[in-house]
C-alpha cells in the first residue's frame, strides 16, 4: 500500500463526489437543450452553480464552469488582457508574480510573444511572498498602461499564501483588475470571492476531491471578458462548449464538503505537516525547509524541503520505490524535471533549487503516511547524495 | 539482479528490457534525456530522444509492467560527448561519439548513479555477448548478428565496466528476429525505424552542426605537393577519406578523385590526395583497454575501425598499457583511417581490446605526411 503525499498534484475523489458523479452520468441529457431531459440536466447544473458559489462566497451568476485550472487561468490573464486593452490600448502592461503557476505564466508570456503585450514579473522575497513595494511602484510608474494583475492566492510548489488584500488595494488604486488563482487554496484556508476584493478566481475541482475535468472561473459581475473559447454561448458567451452535468455536480459536492471541513482540516492536517517538517529537519543533515516558516503563513497541507547534493529525480525514485508518492512540485517535460522557477525566483542557487522535494497533504493524510515517509525519508537522502555525487551534483 | 533497463525509445531497447523481466531480474526503466532543447518528434533515422521517444520509452514500460523514470544527464553528456566531439573535430581527428557515450554516459553516469541508488546493473539493447569463462575472467564477443553486432562501440568499456552490464539481445539471430518478438510482445514500437545518425546532430547535417559551433574559419585545401587547389570554411568539418564536398577549383592532374588525406588544425590546412595515398600500412593507437593479457608482437589478429567497417588482417607490433600499434597483414588493405577514430582488435568473434587511433603510415612506400 503506497503512501500518497502528493494532493497539491491531484486528491482522491471523495466518495460523495464519485457518487454524485456517477449518478448524474447515468442521466442523459444537455443543458442546453429546451426538452424536458435538457430542463432536467439544466437544473442540476444550475444547482451546483448555486451550491458551488456559496461555498466559495461568490453569486451564482459569477460563476464561468470551466474544464479545470489551467482553463480558468486562460480565460482570465488572456480574456482580462483582450478586454481591457479593447477599451484603452494603451493597456498593455500584464503584472504577474514570478512564482506563479505556468498556467498564468505561460499565457501572460504568449501574449507578450503573440499579442503586444508587456510582461513584467513581480519579483518575490525569500519565503515567496510578492513584492508589494514593486507592485505598486509598477502601477505608479505606468498608471494607465496595466491591463492586469495576476498574484495567486496560494503558491503550489512552497505553499506561500500571498498578501493578497493588499494586492487588490493597490491595483484597484488605478482601478486595474487582479485575478488570482486559488486552486490549491480552496478547502486549505478561507477563500470568500466576494470578501477578497478580486476581479477574477481560478479554482479547480480535482485539488479538493473533486473530478479531474472540472472547474470555474469566478468573474466579478461587470467584469468585461473577452471569450478564449468560441461556439455556442454557454456561459455568458464567454466560455462555449457543452457542460457536463456530471462533472459539475461532482465539483460542487466536493468543493461543498471541502470548504464545510476546512476548519477541522487545517487544524488536523497542519499538525500532520508540522509533525513532517519537524521530523525531517531532525532526521535528515542538511534539510532546509522552504517557503514561510511561519506555519500560518503557508498551506496547511504543505512541506517543501531541498536537500543539497541530491536530485529531486533521484529522490522520487527512492520514495516511490519504497512506496511514498511526493513530488519535486517543478513542472516536468516529458519527465525531465525542470529547476523550478518559483525557487530560483526566492533567490535559490540553482544546485539548492535541483534537491527539491515537495510533500502534500490532504483529505485522507493520516498519521501513519507522515511516519512511514520519516521513516524512509533519511535513508532515500543519504543513497541520492551518493548518486548525486556519482552523476556530478554539485553539493 | 536489480537492472536498471536503459529506454531509448526504440525496439532494440524495449525487448532487452523485455528479456531481463523474464530472466527474473527486478526491473526499471530509464530514459536519458541527453539533450536539453528536445524535439517534439524524431526526424526519420536520427535522433535518440525526442519528446516523443520518450513517451515510447514509457509505453514500452508499461507494456512490461515495469516502473519507469526520465533521468535528466543533458549536462554530463553536453559536457563530456558534445565537447568532446567538437574538441576532437577542432583539433582534426574524427571521433565517434557513440563509443565516448558508452564510455561515459551509459555505462559511467548512468551506471554510476544506478549503483549509488542500489542497482546492480544496466541493461541495454546493445547487440553483443558477453562471455563469462570458468576462471570468471569476462570475454566480450560479437553478436550473433553479425550486421548488427555493436560490439565495436562497447569495446571501450573493458572488462570492469562490462561486469555490471547486460546485452540480452547478444544472441538474437536478426533484427527482424527483435521486431518480430516485440510484435509478439505487444510493443508498440515494433516497426519503428532504426536510428543511425549522430543523436545530437539534429538534421544529421555534422558539417553545418560544427560550423555552427566551431564557427568559420576559413583556410586553403592543398595537395601532396604543397599546391593550393581549393579552400574550405573551416579545417574542422573534414575527416580522412572523405570525396564529398571538397569543392576543389583545380582538376587533379590525373583526372582522378582526390580525397582527405590529412587534417592540419594548426595550419588549418587540408591536405587531399589520390585513393592510393590514403591506403593505411600501419596504425598506433593511445589509452589501450584489454580483455586479458594484451596480446605479444607478432600476433595476427583482426581490426576494425569504423562502427560498421569490416574487419581487416593486422599484425600487432606493439602492445602494452600505455599504446598499441598493429601493422596491416599482407594483402590487407584499409584506407581513410582518421586519428580520433576507435580502433578494435578482434579474435574471431572475441574482442581483444580497443584504442584511440593517434597516427597512421600510409602504405605507400615513399609517400609521408
Amino acid at each position: 500500500m503506497s503512501v500518497y503525499l502528493d494532493h497539491a498534484a491531484t486528491t482522491p475523489v471523495r466518495p460523495a463526489a464519485a457518487a454524485a458523479l456517477a449518478e448524474a452520468l447515468a442521466r442523459a441529457g444537455n443543458p442546453s437543450s429546451l426538452h424536458a431531459s435538457g430542463r432536467a440536466a439544466r437544473r442540476s447544473v444550475e444547482e451546483a452553480r448555486e451550491r458551488l458559489a456559496a461555498a466559495v462566497g461568490a453569486r451564482p451568476g459569477e460563476v464561468v464552469l470551466t474544464s479545470g485550472g489551467t482553463e480558468a487561468d486562460n480565460l482570465a490573464v488572456k480574456g482580462l488582457f483582450w478586454a481591457r486593452r479593447a477599451a484603452d490600448d494603451r493597456r498593455r502592461r500584464v503584472l504577474v508574480s514570478a512564482v506563479e503557476h505556468h498556467a498564468v505564466l505561460d499565457p501572460a508570456r504568449w501574449l507578450a510573444e503573440r499579442a503586444g503585450a508587456e510582461l513584467v514579473l513581480l519579483p518575490v522575497d525569500d519565503e515567496g511572498v510578492v513584492d508589494l513595494d514593486a507592485l505598486r511602484s509598477e502601477l505608479a510608474a505606468h498608471p494607465d498602461e496595466v491591463a492586469l494583475v495576476s498574484v495567486m492566492w496560494a503558491n503550489n510548489e512552497v505553499g506561500t499564501l500571498q498578501p493578497l488584500a493588499e494586492v487588490v488595494a493597490a491595483a484597484h488604486e488605478y482601478g486595474v483588475p487582479v485575478h488570482a488563482d486559488a486552486v490549491q487554496a480552496l478547502g486549505q484556508v478561507p477563500v470568500d470571492f466576494a470578501a477578497s476584493g478580486l476581479d477574477a478566481m481560478s479554482l479547480s475541482a480535482h485539488k479538493v476531491g473533486g473530478p479531474v475535468g472540472a472547474g470555474a472561473l469566478l468573474a466579478r459581475r461587470g467584469l468585461d471578458l473577452v471569450p478564449v473559447q468560441h461556439g455556442g454561448g454557454q456561459e455568458r458567451g464567454v466560455r462555449s462548449g457543452t457542460l457536463s452535468a456530471a462533472l459539475v455536480q461532482a465539483f460542487a459536492v466536493a468543493a461543498d464538503e471541502a470548504v464545510a471541513e476546512r476548519d477541522g482540516f487545517a487544524h488536523r492536517v497542519g499538525a500532520l505537516r508540522d509533525r513532517l517538517v519537524d521530523g525531517a529537519l531532525a532526521a535528515v543533515p542538511g534539510a532546509v525547509l522552504r517557503g514561510p516558516a511561519d506555519p500560518a503563513r503557508r498551506l496547511p497541507g504543505n512541506a517543501h524541503l531541498t536537500f543539497a547534493g541530491c536530485e529531486g529525480d533521484s529522490l522520487l525514485y527512492l520514495l516511490d520505490s519504497a512506496g511514498v508518492e511526493a513530488s519535486t512540485g517543478s513542472a516536468c517535460q516529458a519527465g525531465v524535471l525542470q529547476r523550478s522557477h518559483v525557487l530560483l525566483a526566492m533567490g535559490l542557487r540553482d544546485e539548492e533549487a535541483r534537491g527539491a522535494l515537495r510533500f502534500s497533504l490532504g483529505h485522507t493524510s493520516t498519521a501513519d503516511d507522515v511516519e512511514a515517509a520519516l521513516a524512509v525519508l533519511p535513508g532515500a537522502v543519504e543513497r541520492a547524495r551518493a548518486a548525486g555525487m556519482a552523476a556530478g551534483v554539485p553539493a | 539482479m536489480r537492472v536498471l533497463a536503459a529506454l531509448s525509445g526504440g525496439v532494440d531497447s524495449a525487448v532487452a528490457a523485455a528479456r531481463a523481466v523474464d530472466a527474473g531480474h527486478d526491473v526499471v526503466g530509464v530514459h536519458m534525456a541527453l539533450s536539453r532543447s528536445r524535439a517534439q518528434f524524431r526526424e526519420g533515422s536520427r535522433g535518440c530522444c525526442s519528446i516523443e521517444d520518450a513517451g515510447d520509452a514509457r509505453r514500452a514500460a508499461d507494456r512490461l509492467g515495469i516502473p519507469f523514470y526520465v533521468w535528466d544527464l543533458s549536462e554530463r553528456f553536453e559536457d563530456t560527448v558534445v565537447a568532446d566531439f567538437l574538441a576532437e573535430y577542432a583539433a582534426g581527428r574524427t571521433p565517434n561519439p557513440c563509443v565516448r557515450c558508452n564510455e561515459h554516459i551509459k555505462f559511467a553516469t548512468l551506471l554510476d548513479k544506478g549503483l549509488a541508488l542500489g542497482f546492480d546493473a544496466v541493461c541495454t539493447g546493445h547487440y553483443a555477448k558477453v562471455v563469462v569463462r570458468d576462471d570468471g575472467t569476462r570475454e566480450l564477443h560479437r553478436a550473433a548478428e553479425p550486421a548488427k553486432d555493436q560490439s565495436y562501440v562497447l569495446a571501450v568499456l573493458g572488462p570492469q565496466r562490462l561486469a555490471r552490464a547486460l546485452f540480452p539481445l547478444g544472441d538474437v539471430p536478426s533484427k527482424v528476429a527483435t521486431r518480430a518478438e516485440a510484435v509478439a510482445r505487444g510493443l508498440s514500437v515494433a516497426a519503428k525505424p532504426d536510428s543511425y545518425d549522430i543523436c545530437f546532430v539534429a538534421d544529421g547535417d555534422t558539417q553545418g552542426f560544427l560550423r555552427d559551433r566551431l564557427g568559420s574559419q576559413p583556410g586553403e585545401v592543398v595537395d601532396t605537393a604543397g599546391a593550393v587547389v581549393g579552400q574550405h570554411d573551416g579545417a574542422y568539418a573534414y575527416t580522412v577519406g572523405q570525396r564529398r564536398g571538397l569543392a576543389l577549383g583545380h582538376p587533379a592532374p590525373d583526372g582522378r578523385p582526390r580525397y582527405v588525406l590529412a587534417v592540419e588544425p594548426v595550419a588549418n590546412r587540408v591536405v587531399v590526395g589520390s585513393a592510393d595515398e590514403l591506403a593505411v600500412g600501419g596504425l598506433v593507437a593511445d589509452r589501450p583497454v584489454w580483455f586479458g593479457a594484451p596480446p605479444p608482437p607478432g600476433t595476427t589478429c583482426a581490426a576494425q575501425v569504423r562502427a560498421h567497417g569490416s574487419p581487416v588482417g593486422v599484425v600487432v607490433e606493439r602492445a602494452g598499457d600505455d599504446e598499441l600499434a598493429v601493422a596491416l597483414a599482407d594483402g590487407a588493405a584499409l584506407r581513410g583511417v582518421a586519428p580520433g577514430q576507435s580502433v578494435v582488435l578482434y579474435d574471431g568473434t572475441r574482442v581483444l581490446g580497443q584504442g584511440t587511433v593517434r597516427a597512421t603510415r600510409p602504405a605507400l612506400v615513399g609517400t609521408t605526411r
